[in-house]
This record gives C-alpha cells, sequence and structure tokens, in this order.
C-alpha cells in the first residue's frame, strides 16, 4: 500500500508499505530517520517515543498504516517544533498557560507548525530545543539510546505541565526505560528545562 | 551514496575548554539529543542485505537434520548458512576458551542456540525465510544445576575438553574451580562466640542494554571486509572473527559503531561473525539487528549462583573466620566464567578483614543460557551473600549493624585471602559513617499538605494502599570490587596522539580503539589531552582496529588503562613538541634549555608561568604524531590450590543506605532512596562520576527486587525474553540516589583516580535486602525478592 504523511513538517509518501510494516520501520529504514529507536520493538521501553497528530505514541505499536493523512513529530524535528511553538506565544499546541489542566495537544494545534527549508545532516549550529539542551548540561545522556524518546516524551509533558512537580515527572516518564543513568539526572534535566522555561516568559 | 552511519571525527571546541576535575560536557551529546549519532541498527548501505540467525527452540538435543531447501526456494533470499558452509577449520569462538560454535555442529547445547543464518533483501523476508529451515532435533536430558551437572552419569556438556582448566577441576561439567586458604578456618572457628551460616541465591540478571545487538558487514574488494559493529572491545571481536573467516587480521576493518550500552553482555561476540559470512557469501553488505527477544539469547547474562556462608565472630564482634562455597552457572560456554571464578572467590570475604578462610568458587557448565559478563563480575553475588552474613553476626553478637562492619573494616594494609596486600587508601569504614550520616528521607513521605500522593506510595497508582499495612525499613550494604583484569593478565591500552595546527590553531587528536558504550570514555579523554596539551581543541577519532587494542571497556578499566594511554601518550607528543619549540626558539630565552615547561593556553610556558612561544608557532609546519602502549603494573595467577597471589591492580569500594517501604499485605515494595558513598580516587568528571554511580546503583537495585531471567527447570528454556516479562526499573521504581563522593588518591593510577563503574552495583542489591529484612522481619536468602516472598503466598 502507499502512505501519505507529514514527518517533522514535511509531507512524505511510503510505497510498497507491507501489511505488518510499522511507523517505526517506515521512519528508520524508509524515512532516513533512525532518531526514533528500536530496543523493545513491542511498545514497552518507549524508545520510539514519537508524536502522532501531538500524541506522544510508541511508533513500534503504530501500523504504517494509521498514519494516512496524520501528522508525525521525531526527535529529528523536535528542535524546530519547539522553536515553532516558542514563536506561537510560548504554546504551539495551546495547551498550556490559561489551559494548563488540558493534557495533549490538538490535531489543529499540531499541525500548525512547518518545518524550516534547510535540511540539516548534523544539527551543528542548530539551535537544540530547551529540553535537548538540558539533557546535555545536567548529564542525562550517557548511552543516549533511550534519549530521543525520554526527549518527546518529556518536552510533550512541558508543554502541558510547565511546573511539574517531582511525581508528576516520574508518572509521565515511567513509559521510558533508560538502564545507563539511574534518572536521576533525568530528572535534573526536566526541572532545568523546566526552571529556563519558567525564567523566559 | 555510500555508507550511512559511518562514524566520523567528533570535534569538541571552544564551548568546554575543560580539563580533568571539570564537568565539561559529552562531545557525541548534541549528536545524541538531536537523534543524528549513528549506532550500529543505524547504519544503511545501499543495495545492503538483511541477515536473520535460526536459533534452537530446545535447550539439549542431538541436530538429526536440518533442511533449507524451503528456505532458499523463498523469493529475495540470497543465501542460507549452516555449520557445512563454514569456509575454514576454525569453527568455534570465545573469549577465554574457544567452545562456542558459530553455528551449532550435531548439538545444541542451550535454548536460543545460533543453528543457521539467512541473508535476504528485506528483514522480513529473511526472519520468515528463517522459520522455513527445518531443524530435527533429538532431546537430551538437561543440566541446570550442580547436581544433576556432577553427577558421576552426568552427560558432558562439552566432550573432549583440552582447555587449561580441565586439568585442575573435579568433574568435566565445571569450568574452573579456584580454592582460596589463608590461615586455618577450622582452628579459628572454635575461637568463635557466635557463628552464622547461610545458604544464598542470586538469580539470573541481564544487562538489558538498550540498544540491541546490530551492525553492518561490507565486503571489501581486496577480498577482506569492514565490520561495524557495537562492541566492548574491537580487538578481542577481530581476535576471534578472523580465523573463522580465514582472513588475516588486517583484511577485518572493525570500527566502532554507535553503543547503545553494554554491561558486559557485548563483551561476548554476537553476530560478527554471521554478518561477515553472509557478506562474503553474498558479496553483498549484510546488516542484522536483533530484535529485544533475540537480545535475551544474543548475549550471556550475569552467573546466577548459589553460595554457602559459615562466619564466626567473638562477643566483642571481631570476625573469626569464614567458609564458603560459591557455585556459580556458566550455562552452556564457558564465556567469561573462569575470571568470574576469579573475583568471587578472591573478593569473597569482602571489605573486612578475615584471617582465616576457606574458599571455594566454581562454575559450571550446564544447559542453561550462557553466563558471563555482567558489571561487578563475580563480585557482586559474593556481597550479596557476605552482607546478609554481616547483618546476621551483628545482630547474635547484639552490635549495631553498621558498627559490626566498622569494627571489622579492611583499610589500607589489610590481606586479601589470596596475600596480597591493599596498598592505597581503603576507606570502607569511612563510607559506611558516611552514608549513615545523609539525612534521612521523611517519615510518611507520601503525604503533603496536599494529602497523600499515592504515587509515592508501594503500588502506586494501582492506588493499592493510602499507607495501611506499609513499614519502613532501613538497610546498609559495602562492597569492594577489583579494578581492571587481574590474575597475570596482560592489560595494556594503546593511545595515538596527534597535535598540529589546523587554522591557526593547535588540535590534539586522539585516536583510541576504546569502545564508546556510554560512560563518557570521549569525554574523559578530551580533558586529558587538554590538560596534558593545553589545548582548547580536541579531536576525538572514531575508533577502530587501525590503531593498537584498547582493551575491554570493562572491569572499571577504561578511564584508568586507555585513560592512562592516553596521559601517557600525551605526555610523549609534549616532549616532542618542546623539542620541536628548543629548535626554533631555544636561542632566544634561556628558559627553554633550563626550566621545567610546561604546554597551557595554547602556549609553552615556564613553570613560573612565563610565556615562550605560541604553540600555533612551535607546530607551524609540524606536526606530532605519536602512538604508545600502557601498561598497569602487573599481576599473576592465583595458585590452583591455595589461592595466593597479587593477582588484582586495584580495588574500588562503595556503601549504600537502602530505604524502603513495604506493603506487608501485598507484598509490594517501594525503594524511597539508595544513599551511596563511595571513595573514587579522582573525579575526573564528577558529572559523569555521579552518573555511573546512580547507574550501577539502579541496577542493583533491579536484581533486589525485580529482574530475573526465569529458566525453566525441566526444559532449561528461557520463560520471560522480553520487556514485558523480564522487568528493569523504571523512573518510577527508582528512587532518589544522593552520592557523597569521596576522593583518596591511589598512588599507582594516573592521577590517582579509581575506575568506579562497578562499584556501585554491588552493594546496592543487599542494601535493599536488607532494608526490606528489616521492614518485614523475613530472612530473605534470595534475589530477586518477589511479592510472594513478603505475604509468603508463593514458593521461594
Amino acid at each position: 500500500m502507499r502512505v501519505n504523511f507529514t514527518v517533522n513538517g514535511r509531507q512524505q509518501e511510503a510505497d510498497d508499505v507491507w501489511e505488518g510494516e510499522s511507523l517505526l520501520y517506515v521512519l528508520r529504514e524508509r524515512m532516513g530517520l533512525p532518531g526514533s529507536k528500536n530496543a523493545c520493538e513491542q511498545g514497552e521501553c518507549g524508545s520510539c517515543t514519537v508524536r502522532l497528530d501531538g500524541v506522544p505514541v510508541c511508533s513500534c505499536l503504530v501500523a504504517a498504516g494509521q498514519v494516512e493523512g496524520r501528522d508525525v513529530v521525531t526527535v529529528e524535528g523536535l528542535a524546530d517544533f519547539a522553536r515553532q511553538r516558542a514563536q506561537h506565544g510560548g504554546c504551539a499546541s495551546g495547551a498550556c498557560g490559561d489551559d494548563a489542566g488540558k493534557a495533549g495537544t490538538s490535531l489543529q494545534d499540531a499541525q500548525q507548525w512547518q518545518s524550516k527549508p534547510s535540511d540539516s545532516q548534523t544539527g551543528e549550529g542548530d539551535e537544540l530545543s530547551p529540553i535537548q539542551q538540558a539533557f546535555i548540561d545536567a548529564g542525562a545522556v550517557q548511552c543516549g539510546f533511550c534519549t530521543p524518546g525520554l526527549l518527546v516524551a518529556a518536552d510533550e509533558m512541558l508543554e502541558h505541565n510547565p511546573s511539574p512537580t517531582d511525581a508528576d515527572i516520574r508518572e509521565a516518564l515511567s513509559g521510558n526505560l533508560c538502564r545507563c543513568t539511574g534518572y536521576e539526572k533525568i530528572m535534573d534535566a526536566v526541572r532545568l528545562a523546566a526552571a529556563r522555561q519558567s525564567e523566559a516568559v | 551514496m555510500g555508507t550511512t552511519g559511518t562514524p566520523t571525527n567528533i570535534t569538541q571546541g571552544s564551548k568546554t575548554k575543560g580539563g580533568i576535575g571539570e564537568s565539561t560536557l559529552r562531545p557525541d551529546g548534541t549528536l545524541k539529543v538531536t537523534g543524528e549519532f549513528a549506532y550500529s541498527s543505524d547504519m544503511w548501505h545501499e543495495d545492503m542485505l538483511w541477515g536473520q540467525i535460526l536459533r534452537s527452540t530446545v535447550a539439549h538435543a542431538e541436530i538429526v537434520s536440518i533442511d533449507t531447501s524451503e528456505a532458499l526456494a523463498q523469493s529475495g533470499v540470497y543465501a542460507v548458512l549452516t555449520y557445512d558452509d563454514l569456509p575454514t577449520a576454525v569453527k568455534n569462538y570465545g573469549l577465554e576458551i574457544q567452545d562456542t560454535p558459530v553455528l551449532a555442529h550435531g548439538k545444541v547445547r542451550h535454548h536460543g542456540e545460533p543453528v543457521a543464518i539467512v541473508a535476504a533483501d528485506h528483514p522480513e523476508t529473511a526472519r520468515r525465510a528463517a522459520a522455513k529451515i527445518k531443524v530435527e532435533y533429538r532431546e537430551l536430558p538437561v543440566i541446570t544445576d550442580e547436581a544433576s551437572a556432577t553427577a558421576p552419569d552426568a552427560i558432558l556438556i562439552h566432550e573432549n575438553r583440552d582447555d587449561h582448566h580441565i586439568g585442575h577441576v573435579p568433574h568435566p561439567n565445571i569450568v574452573h574451580r579456584q580454592p582460596i586458604i589463608r590461615g586455618n578456618a577450622d582452628e579459628a572457628a572454635e575461637r568463635a562466640d557466635f557463628v552464622v551460616k547461610g545458604e544464598y541465591t542470586f538469580g539470573m540478571q541481564d544487562q538489558a542494554f538498550l540498544g540491541p545487538e546490530s551492525g553492518l558487514a561490507v565486503p571489501s574488494e581486496d577480498g577482506g571486509v569492514e565490520l561495524y559493529v557495537a562492541t566492548q572491545w574491537l580487538h578481542s571481536d577481530l581476535k576471534q572473527i578472523a580465523p573463522v573467516l580465514g582472513l588475516p587480521e588486517d583484511k577485518v576493518r572493525m570500527t566502532l559503531s554507535g553503543v547503545g550500552g553494554a554491561f558486559g553482555g557485548r563483551e561476548d561476540l554476537s553476530m560478527q561473525i554471521h554478518a561477515c559470512l553472509l557478506a562474503l557469501r553474498t558479496g553483498k553488505p549484510v546488516k542484522i539487528v536483533y530484535n529485544r527477544f533475540e537480545s535475551f539469547f544474543g548475549h550471556v547474562h550475569r552467573h546466577p549462583a548459589k553460595l554457602y556462608y559459615e562466619h564466626g565472630a567473638t562477643k566483642d564482634g571481631k570476625l573469626t573466620h569464614m567458609k564458603c562455597k560459591i557455585v556459580l552457572d556458566g550455562g552452556a560456554y564457558a564465556s567469561a566464567s573462569p575470571a568470574v571464578v576469579g573475583n568471587a572467590s578472591s573478593l569473597a570475604v569482602g571489605p573486612y578483614v578475615v584471617e582465616d578462610v576457606d574458599i571455594e568458587a566454581i562454575a559450571l557448565y550446564s544447559n542453561n543460557p550462557p553466563c558471563g559478563a555482567m558489571r561487578g563480575f563475580g563480585a557482586v553475588q559474593a556481597c550479596f551473600a557476605y552482607e546478609a552474613q554481616m547483618d546476621k553476626l551483628a545482630d547474635k553478637v547484639g552490635m549495631d549493624r553498621v558498627a559490626f562492619r566498622q569494627l571489622n573494616a579492611m583499610e589500607q594494609g589489610t590481606l586479601l585471602p589470596t596475600g596480597q596486600p591493599v596498598d592505597s587508601p581503603a576507606p570502607v569504614a569511612e563510607l559506611l559513617r558516611r552514608v549513615k550520616a545523609m539525612p534521612m528521607p521523611p517519615e510518611r513521605q507520601w503525604e503533603s499538605s496536599e494529602g497523600s500522593d499515592v504515587r509515592q506510595l508501594p503500588g502506586g497508582l494501582s492506588n493499592t494502599t493510602h499507607g495501611e499495612g506499609v513499614v519502613r525499613g532501613v538497610g546498609y550494604a559495602v562492597g569492594i570490587k577489583n579494578v581492571g583484569f587481574s590474575e597475570g593478565f596482560d592489560d595494556y591500552s594503546t593511545a595515538r596522539v596527534r597535535m598540529e595546527v589546523i587554522g591557526g590553531e593547535p588540535v590534539a587528536t586522539v585516536h583510541t580503539a576504546m569502545a564508546e558504550v556510554g560512560q563518557g570514555g570521549v569525554t574523559v579523554h578530551a580533558q586529558i589531552a587538554r590538560t596534558e596539551l593545553g589545548v582548547a581543541q580536541v579531536t576525538i577519532h572514531p575508533a577502530d582496529t587501525q590503531v593498537g587494542s584498547a582493551g575491554s571497556t570493562s572491569a572499571s578499566r577504561q578511564t584508568y588503562v586507555t585513560g592512562g594511554a592516553v596521559k601517557n601518550s600525551c605526555e610523549a607528543v609534549r616532549e616532542q613538541v618542546l623539542e620541536i619549540g628548543r629548535r626554533k626558539f631555544g636561542t632566544y630565552h634561556p628558559a627553554w634549555a633550563t626550566a621545567e615547561l610546561l604546554l597551557e593556553g595554547g602556549k609553552v610556558v615556564t613553570d613560573g608561568g612565563e610565556v615562550l612561544a605560541d604553540l600555533a608557532d612551535v607546530l607551524e609546519g609540524e606536526a606530532v604524531d605519536v602512538e604508545l602502549e600502557w601498561r598497569h603494573r602487573p599481576t599473576v595467577a592465583f595458585d590452583l590450590v591455595t589461592g595466593q597471589g597479587n593477582g588484582h591492580v586495584q580495588y574500588s569500594f562503595a556503601a549504600h543506605r537502602a530505604v524502603v517501604e513495604v506493603d506487608t499485605e501485598l507484598g509490594l515494595v517501594k525503594v524511597i532512596e539508595l544513599a551511596c558513598a563511595q571513595d573514587v580516587g579522582k573525579a575526573l568528571n564528577p558529572l559523569s562520576v555521579i552518573g555511573q554511580i546512580q547507574g550501577g546503583t539502579t541496577q542493583g537495585l533491579g536484581v533486589a527486587v525485580m529482574e530475573e531471567i526465569i529458566v525453566d527447570p525441566k526444559t532449561a528454556k528461557v520463560r520471560n525474553p522480553s520487556f514485558t516479562d523480564y522487568l528493569i526499573p523504571t523512573i518510577l521504581d527508582t528512587p532518589t540516589i544522593p552520592v557523597d563522593v569521596l576522593e583518596l588518591a591511589d598512588d599507582h593510577a594516573p592521577y590517582g583516580l579509581r575506575g568506579i563503574g562497578e562499584a556501585p552495583t554491588l552493594s546496592s542489591t543487599p542494601a535493599v535486602l536488607a532494608a526490606i529484612r528489616n521492614a518485614t522481619g523475613l530472612e530473605l536468602n534470595r534475589t530477586p525478592v518477589r511479592p510472594e516472598h513478603l505475604t509468603g503466598t508463593g514458593p521461594a
């Protein structure tokens, strides 16, 4: 089958998709976007977390056919996504600020942003999103294999809960396994990103 | 377009100028947070095929027949290989004993053993083709424990053993046996006022690194192969791969791809030879990526163990003697079992003074999954047992458990059971004091002014308690781990360091074969180069086999040994740079000839701080390039009868205090806090040091309360090869881990540092167990603890 969908703001088309193919496979093997990771491929580890119409999902559990006409954000698009969100009044989704109680992101909000035209291969020189920079600064990256999924999940949490308690952070990231860090530096990174975000407002 | 995901130089420049002792940031950090960092499973090559391994469905069987015809007939299949297709007489590999078949020959010895391999143009085609290979097995009885392995009529797991351990083991199904006898434990036992005996069981733990085994083999025009792979030791892989392929080592060019964690599980080969065989057979690049299910079969695990301990103490609390037998199950192939036996036996008394000991450790051959290296390596199992013993003895003597440990703690100068003196600081009592002095988390921590937060209670959002039936417990433990490869191993490393001027700036390039598996070795190498060479800009060359061996990224050794090698090569580069400086500028200033000269801030300076020249000017038109091997002081093998010998390089100590809350009705445990105090000698990168301690602590927590590979004792088949059934700690299971870092220099080591990665994995587990015992009053002689052990509703 053929699947048309948007990845990181760009229209994409995948041909000859077989019926058992996952969104994760399409991203990694067809789109050249291996940032979403293949650690368990059964929805237990969260390393493949992407946003599907704004909602964080394990892309290994999403059949490729299900994304027809929908909008996907991966770790490769996270910096852009966060930048555009910031340009939309600090909250691209409209789910934060006065609507702080609302979880997730509406489809309309998620589709508001567009990727920038240039195609960066390395990310060098590009500005990182606040959560990406915080992960580096706090020492939350060791082997880094869980990092992309955690970044997508943490960024989504901070979008609708800009001042999370520790228990909130743990709950929101409980679907993402990390084997290296013992999570303490990940907690630090999310706290740091939240603090920097609130300073910036 | 050729290969994508090929590692390239990582240059870390002006943003971070830190030398050693600073928390500089990872040079690969940006790549890792943007998703651009190329892990071994991200490699891609045009025209590449996908490899798939067919694994045995039974644990112990003769192979009657293998029929590959249907698989070969599948459209899109390029090759199906079995044992008969192996190109040379070398058909086995192994870290120490070459007992592991590349593909099964006549017999399979454990569940999940590779039997055949397939290459196809799509991963699903390869999987389906592998499923069409017909293997007929004639099942054999399975050996699953010490009794069945050493029975007089036991089937031999390996017939015709000719390895160097067969001469001293009491049974061919024992891989290696190491006794350690010092003093006279029987006589000393007569002085004991209290004797405690215990039998302990340690479950099989998995490394559960997140990046599955994977890699890409690309055939090259000269008949060789290029292999991009995630491993812990490139040169060890190379030594095992090349003979099976029938290629000289220089025709197998290995490059390290991004490694998604290791923890010992990548010391042994996994898909390396299989990918190379398929690539050489088909003439096409072949990529193999395990999924999680296969990963559980594709690497060795931590040895499960039975430990039998006896300790005695006088009524004033002094240890009199210790006797123990440690039985490690090595599974079907030897892997690192002999070295694990050496560690378990030589560290069996822990960080305590016991002059009269009688120790025996063995590793079995069985039909259980092969076991080998995992963080802590033999010392973990022993620590679980001796720390349980310490609590029991302290209680019998009537002493505070921490005070009892402090009274018996080893210190600098103490002799190990092997007779080796501990000749660097051993602050065991001090670490216990520090960890005990940390503030306690508040009682009823789940309550706040806003009410109860069930997320902070056992059971969490399952909402199984609001505090009823919840009991707190506190436990302490301390451990000792050796650093580096022991027992006479030539544990060297190699570093190539180049210094030149690029764009008007002095730049150092560090090239080693060290496997960066997440530990931050690349960060530290750049720091060392900055400190030694006074440059801001350091380039880390990808790790490959074009430079000499760096040894393994294991045994807490890389910062010590490859860090030492980088330091040593930098010093040699510095001498050459100064030599050039003297040649070019020596006549301009007498200090060139007389003063102690340093490289700092891109300049040559005297030890008094006077600037003699810019490095950019000294190196104008010249480059200095040095590749040197570096060794720590040698060790010797343990005597096979007495266990005596200076077998270890260095020691690492950590202590933990665990605070747990247990829902005693449901048997649910929540670890509230897991505080650690560790001596690190010198923290080259404090942020990374704390990250290592917290990560190691959490792996110890995992095997205390949840992690265990369950092997069916009737069939020796693995019952939980998935992250659904094999649980590792999530962020909800993991508590706050406050860390107190002590820095007492070891004068034998570069910068006084200690290898740090493993020690926190040792004491974490027994501390959690002690806390659960403290909360419940149960004896709990096995780990991991499951709810039924706490409620008395299930088998032990």
